[in-house]
């Protein structure tokens, strides 16, 4: 319960909480269903349920008493006006923009539609996933997947919103190392036009290098990326372990070469934002990449749980 | 989590990496009037030829150390020209583009590599003890407390100088001469001399140990002198050694007759007593009590005016004492030769092998911060670093170390007077305290500190508020600005004092035990 009041305050605090709502709704609803629909189930369901309205109740108390109000906070917290996309951003609409130009084929509202499509589309199976088997690694999965299924499908995404991805990855550090420290620093990398325009080079070169170095030499990370047996069953027979480790060794190097041609060297005329875009299309490739991956990573977990330590979470 | 385990040195390169990392970070911060001094001297070394180097005064700066230095900014402009041509133009004073100051400080963090080298051969030479926890080993202690050391961060990164690459030859020599290669010791301390003469201070430690314990090859039973064992063959090779290196530096000043402007270059007597922000020295007390007892004699009646107050100024000039004798430099000259005379002749009478020198060697250094003209505080450097060796070996040195250490940084604290700047300063020097409080600690398994320490320490940080915040707020910061720094050395003096009484003692107390002397 205390739980989702923190949940219920944080959405109220930043609309972009709303990322993560899918998968705490759905860990919560599956829980209750798995004490059984009558008894305790429903008791733990009206509980919550009640925790909710009434958190979110106290916090828009003021604006409740007019519609007029409610509709204009709700007009203003999601601004379906602005457009698919402003500016580059690694996701699959700017991505796709370079090839046909989107913004101009679609109207805005089908562009609404089609984004909101796609969005629950990519989110429905690890949501589904969840609601069946509510355990504590399928709810950090879930947050992954689902908050970045939105950041990759939905509309108006900022830059900085990988970040809601990149917290939840950080919970997956010590199972899952190479994947999570190749997705932060690909994060990280996604951001690079915001930091130039601010003057953050150096900095920017620094924290990435030495979060890099220090991952790899306390984690080991490439040497334990399929050490988990019981997590990665399918994947222990293929010997993905020095694919996997090039394929990052490479893939870092020619972020770093992206990071310093954007700062060396000044883009052809005919092409004035060359850099930005290769930087959004490059990192845009690894996150659908990296959603692939634990999207299978969840789904492929066995159905019946059968753990050492059975956790009882409340 | 796997922390690494196999390779027992893997955490070296980790840490030596980190800090490059944080001084890559300090880029863009302050930097002194110290950045432009290097800056013109880049540009005089580049543009003028060799005969012009030391006779050039268009900017304030003159060149003022020893010709090898000359030659390291000779080389660095070279790669100087690559970044920005204008830095090297001697007219650009004052000239800081973005490119300059990246070159400059980068300047700094490569040749930083020196003092990392030096390290690890200090580290490879301390007495380990083996234990399973590579966090509690000596060796790891002392790579964190040099590393790391707050003093060298703050001067070197921020305020900009090239102390770690002085100091890495430094303790270069030491680890040399620890692990027995004296000729090589020899050489380097050499060099270093030829870089910065302020390292003139520490020669006698040096001459006097080489003397006694490498040039004589055998003792007598009780350790004193055998003069009939006298090697002149390794004597020949010590002297050529300074000779050849001196040569090389000054060679070409002497062809040219223009030794004399070199060294009134070099020796500068006309700065004043104290430098601007008084050094916590035997000066600055002598300074307090002078004033203290002029503002008295005058509200007794016995002085009839109160002199100039220039001292207090804040300016680099002379001055005369009211009350109290006034201090020449030939006075210091004479006290810190008084001063380390008994910590020489321990050394000559009862040699304690490379330790003793090391110790020696702190004291000089020590008593020359005390006794000195014109110190600067970046001086106490010279001194918190050997003795970090010293340190992680001995539990009474280790005591030392925490007050001389604790002290002599946060004395440091006015070279860095911006806004910017103060949350880093205050928090590193918190993070170094509480690391060398605690793994010092550990190593010696007990609470290394007495109370009276302790409450000096934490008399630390009220003295810090109330000079930062307290103060700006009363109505005398206006007719009396320099009380705070005045108070603040003062107070640092006390404990440097403190320290430096407790070190002497400890090394005259070691050379009566009656131990083996060691052989080399």
């Amino acid at each position: 319960m205390l739980g989702s009041l923190a949940f219920v305050l944080a959405v109220n605090y930043k609309q972009m909480e709303l990322y993560h709502s899918l998968p705490f709704f759905c860990y919560l609803l599956g829980r209750c269903f798995k004490q059984g629909l009558r008894g305790r189930g429903l008791f733990l369901l009206v509980k919550i349920g009640v925790t909710v309205l009434v958190t979110f109740a106290l916090c828009w108390f003021p604006f409740l008493a007019d519609p007029g109000q409610t509709a204009q906070v709700l007009h203003r917290l999601f601004p379906v006006a602005r457009g698919l996309f402003e500016d580059k951003v690694a996701n699959t609409w700017c991505s796709l923009n370079v090839l046909l130009k989107i913004k101009t084929i679609l109207s805005s509202d089908t562009q609404l539609y089609l984004s909101l499509a796609a969005t629950l589309l990519a989110v429905l199976p690890s949501s589904i996933k969840l609601l069946t088997k509510p355990t504590l690694w399928q709810f950090k999965l879930a947050l992954v997947n689902s908050s970045l299924a939105f950041f990759l499908f939905s509309f108006q995404v900022h830059e900085k919103s990988i970040l809601l991805p990149a917290l939840p990855v950080c919970l997956l550090l010590s199972d899952l190392p190479l994947p999570a420290i190749w997705f932060l620093q690909t994060s990280v990398f996604s951001m690079l036009p915001l930091f130039l325009k601010d003057g953050l080079f150096v900095p920017y070169a620094v924290t990435s290098s030495a979060f890099l170095f220090y991952s790899v030499y306390l984690l080991s990370a490439p040497q334990h990326s399929s050490e988990k047996p019981s997590r990665l069953k399918p994947y222990s027979r293929l010997d993905l372990d020095r694919l996997a480790r090039w394929t990052f060794y490479l893939s870092v190097a020619a972020m770093a070469g992206l990071s310093f041609t954007s700062v060396a060297l000044a883009p052809p005329a005919s092409l004035p934002d060359l850099f930005p875009l290769l930087v959004a299309v490059f990192s845009f490739l690894h996150f659908l990449g990296l959603l692939l991956y634990f999207n299978v990573v969840q789904i492929t977990e066995p159905p019946s749980p059968r753990r050492r330590n059975p956790k009882k979470t409340e | 989590m796997a922390a690494p385990t196999a390779d027992s040195w893997s955490w070296f390169p980790a840490l030596a990496l980190g800090v490059s990392f944080l001084k890559c970070l300090m880029i863009n911060s302050y930097h002194s009037t110290d950045f432009e001094v290097h800056r013109n001297w880049l540009a005089i070394t580049h543009s003028l030829p060799v005969s012009k180097w030391y006779h050039e005064n268009t900017s304030e700066w003159t060149l003022d150390y020893p010709p090898l230095f000359a030659w390291f900014e000779y080389g660095l402009s070279h790669v100087a020209q690559h970044f920005d041509k204008e830095m090297l133009v001697v007219q650009n004073l004052g000239y800081a583009s973005p490119a300059t100051v990246l070159f400059q400080r980068l300047s700094v963090i490569v040749t930083d590599v020196v003092f990392i080298f030096a390290v690890r051969e200090c580290c490879r030479s301390v007495r380990d003890k083996s234990s399973k926890d590579q966090l509690g080993r000596p060796s790891f202690i002392l790579a964190v407390l040099l590393l790391w050391n707050y003093g060298l961060l703050i001067v070197d990164h921020i305020h900009f100088q090239y102390n770690g690459f002085l100091c890495g030859i430094l303790l270069l020599s030491v680890a040399r001469h620890l692990q027995g290669r004296h000729l090589e010791g020899a050489l380097l301390f050499a060099v270093l001399l030829n870089l910065k003469h302020i390292y003139l201070y520490i020669a006698p430690a040096y001459g006097i140990f080489l003397l006694r314990s490498y040039c004589f090859t055998k003792d007598n039973t009780y350790g004193s002198v055998r003069w009939s064992s006298l090697s002149l063959f390794r004597l020949i090779a010590l002297g050529s050694i300074v000779i050849s290196v001196c040569a090389l530096s000054f060679g070409p000043f002497i062809v040219m007759g223009q030794l004399p402007q070199v060294l009134s270059r070099l020796f500068p007597f006309k700065r004043g007593l104290c430098h601007a922000y008084w050094a916590p020295n035997i000066w600055a007390l002598y300074n307090v009590v002078d004033k203290a007892l002029s503002v008295l004699g005058l509200r007794l009646r016995l002085l009839e005016k109160l002199p100039t107050a220039s001292m207090t100024g804040g300016l680099v000039q002379e001055f005369q004492h009211s009350v109290l004798p006034s201090v020449s430099p030939s006075v210091t000259l004479i006290c810190t030769l008084v001063s380390i005379l008994p910590a020489v002749l321990s050394v000559w009478c009862r040699p304690r092998g490379a330790r003793g020198f090391l110790r020696c060697l702190v004291i000089c250094a020590l008593c020359s911060f005390m006794f000195g003209w014109h110190v600067h505080e970046k001086a106490i450097l010279m001194a918190i670093l050997p003795l970090s060796i010293l340190a992680v070996e001995s539990k009474e040195d280790a005591r030392i170390f925490l007050m001389l250490a604790t002290t002599g940084h946060y004395s440091l604290f006015p070279l860095l007077f911006t806004e910017a700047e103060t949350p880093s300063k205050i928090l590193l020097l918190l993070l170094f305290t509480l690391y060398s409080i605690t793994s010092l600690n550990n190593l010696y398994r007990g609470f290394m500190l007495n109370t009276p320490e302790v409450i000096y320490l934490l008399g630390l940080i009220a003295l810090e508020i109330t000079c930062e915040v307290v103060y700006p707020l009363l109505p005398w910061k206006r007719t009396l600005p320099f009380v705070p720094l005045m108070m603040k050395s003062v107070y640092c003096s006390l404990g440097v004092s403190y320290s430096f009484i407790r070190l002497y003692l400890s090394i005259l107390r070691s050379a009566d035990r009656t131990d083996k002397p060691k052989q080399l």
